[in-house]
């Protein structure tokens, strides 16, 4: 007999795997840039493709930005409650971190948007 | 002046996997020849060879067939120690180390399909996993994913129904030889 009972828990099985790889990899939207701003303007635009560094300064003092591979983060913030480092890392377009006190912020986008503007 | 002679003896074994090994590289270099959409997409027909070796002669002998199968194909591919041939050991390494686990699943339940499409992913696995830390390392690999385990499973399923059907008729011919 050449399909035995596991065999076809194996391929089903397998099947499952090809289906969520597709959900995860090809659904919800991973995004390419991170838009730096600094007190409303954008200083970087910056793609998520290598490792980067950014120090941007505000009123408080320097904003360490860092950009990995399809993800980037607040690393460090002058800010005196840190919720934009504590955010970790943003990978999904629309997420944003925002260093109010230092009026710093990091925005990630992607091929679509989910908000037009955001007000804060 | 003598001249030294190096002798290595030579037991049937030996013959029986460079035999083989020669089968699963002569399989390399014509699949080697088949267009591929997507570079890396392969069926694997080498494997065949490799899992037929294992279910008949143990998994050392498919060990052997598979390192010498990589290393002799990337020698006539023109590949070797470039980065293709270490996709393709980390793959070939990854899959024995899959069927060394796998082979022990009951095998009235689990057949040869079982294991090939194990060994299939693991290949594919491998390779991603040394092509995503080494050569590309980042997001794009994360897209092609889905792509590269469908054909790991289509192509493990055709390798393994052809695999359990070699075994079947070999089978037979050794029953009609027990026969006659």
């Amino acid at each position: 007999m050449l399909l035995r009972a596991g065999d076809a828990g194996v391929l089903l099985a397998g099947t499952g795997l090809v289906i969520t790889l597709a959900l995860y990899a090809w659904s919800g939207d991973h995004g390419d840039t991170a838009v730096i701003r600094a007190a409303g303007q954008i200083v970087e635009t910056a793609s998520l493709t290598h490792i980067q560094r950014f120090a941007i300064d505000g009123p408080l003092g320097t904003t360490q930005i860092e950009i990995e591979p399809g993800r980037a983060r607040v690393a460090r913030d002058p800010s005196p409650r840190q919720l934009c480092v504590k955010q970790g890392w943003l990978t999904q377009s629309g997420q944003a971190a925002l260093c109010l006190p230092n009026q710093v912020s990091v925005e990630i986008r992607g091929r679509t948007t989910a908000y037009d503007t955001l007000g804060y | 002046m003598t001249r030294s002679v190096i002798e290595l003896p030579v037991n049937a074994d030996d013959r029986r996997i460079a035999r083989l090994a020669a089968l699963a590289i002569g399989l390399t270099l014509a699949e080697a020849a088949l267009p591929s959409p997507v570079p890396g997409i392969k069926p694997g027909l080498a494997n065949i060879v490799v899992l037929l070796v294992l279910l008949q002669y143990g998994w050392r002998a498919a060990a052997w067939v598979s390192g010498l199968r990589v290393l002799a194909g990337g020698l006539l591919l023109g590949s070797l120690f470039a980065p293709g041939f270490w996709l393709s050991a980390a793959g070939a390494i990854t899959s024995l180390g899959v069927l060394a686990l796998a082979r022990h699943l009951p095998s009235q339940y689990f057949g040869p399909i079982s294991l090939s499409v194990l060994a299939a992913f693991g290949h594919i696995g491998g390779q991603l996993a040394l092509a995503g830390a080494w050569l590309l390392p980042g997001i794009a690999l994360i897209k092609l994913m889905p792509v590269f385990a469908a054909a790991a499973l289509v192509f493990g399923a055709v390798n393994g129904v052809i695999v359990a059907r070699f075994l079947v008729s070999s089978g037979r011919d050794k029953d009609m030889q027990q026969q006659a």
